[in-house]
């Protein structure tokens, strides 16, 4: 089992979304990625989007001031 | 999972800034899996010659004249304030500089994510290309009544 990690903190819409799903493809059943993004959009939308196309997500945490960590599995 | 949700878009801009958005609205749509398909017609094609700058190609004199004027997606010109074609490159900076995705990285990214390309049959013709003329993920030549049944039962967008 790999646990992956990404950071999307200095990207914006659409390539926030792009990264995410490119990265969520290499994902193995058991796999688990660990996704920094912002407050806004990426927040409010990614971990919705993900568990539409059938991810789980694990734990959405604070890191630090307007960054989240969210941890996604397959 | 639920049926794939699809966006289907008919590109007949050949606007630098409307081609952002088409690759825009694109690569976040097959980012979120939807079913996307565009279709590109009259100027809209010149974002996906095979030929990214200006080149004499297509059947005739007068086509390859136009082909040439209207150049590839290297010379797509901004809708507004061109300045002979140096805003393209300006507003490229510009979105670098502000960590947004260039038009290149939007377009390869709508690429990696399996968004569908078609070239309208009849545009195709009137500026005398083929389908070699245009980039090989070009799925297919189409006419109206197979982008509407391509298209059916999801969301359509004219830019």
């Amino acid at each position: 089992m790999s646990a992956l990690k990404l950071d999307i903190t200095q990207d914006r819409c659409p390539m926030t979304f792009v990264k995410t799903k490119l990265k969520l493809e290499e994902l193995e059943p058991g796999d688990t990625l660990e996704i920094l993004l912002t407050t806004g959009e990426p927040l409010e939308n990614l971990p919705r989007t993900v568990t539409e196309q059938g991810y789980t997500v694990l734990e959405t945490s604070l890191v630090r001031e307007n960054v989240y960590k969210v941890v996604i599995t397959k | 999972m639920a049926e794939k949700n699809k966006l289907s878009i008919i590109c007949m801009s050949g606007d630098f800034d409307k081609a952002i958005a088409v690759f825009t609205l694109a690569s976040g749509a097959a980012a979120v899996n939807y079913e996307v398909n565009l279709f590109f017609t009259f100027w809209g094609l010149n974002a996906i010659k095979k030929e990214t700058g200006r080149g004499f190609i297509g059947k005739g004199i007068l086509a390859r004249i136009f082909n040439f004027l209207l150049g590839g997606r290297n010379n797509l010109p901004l809708s507004r304030l061109n300045f002979a074609g140096a805003s393209p490159g300006l507003m490229t900076s510009l979105m670098k500089s502000r960590n947004v995705a260039t038009l290149p990285e939007l377009f390869q990214a709508s690429i990696a994510l399996g968004v569908n390309f078609y070239v309208c049959e009849m545009a195709m013709h009137v500026l005398g290309l083929t389908k070699d003329d245009f980039i090989p993920e070009v799925k297919d030549v189409l006419g109206v009544a197979s982008f509407l049944e391509l298209s059916k039962g999801g969301q359509t967008l004219f830019i």
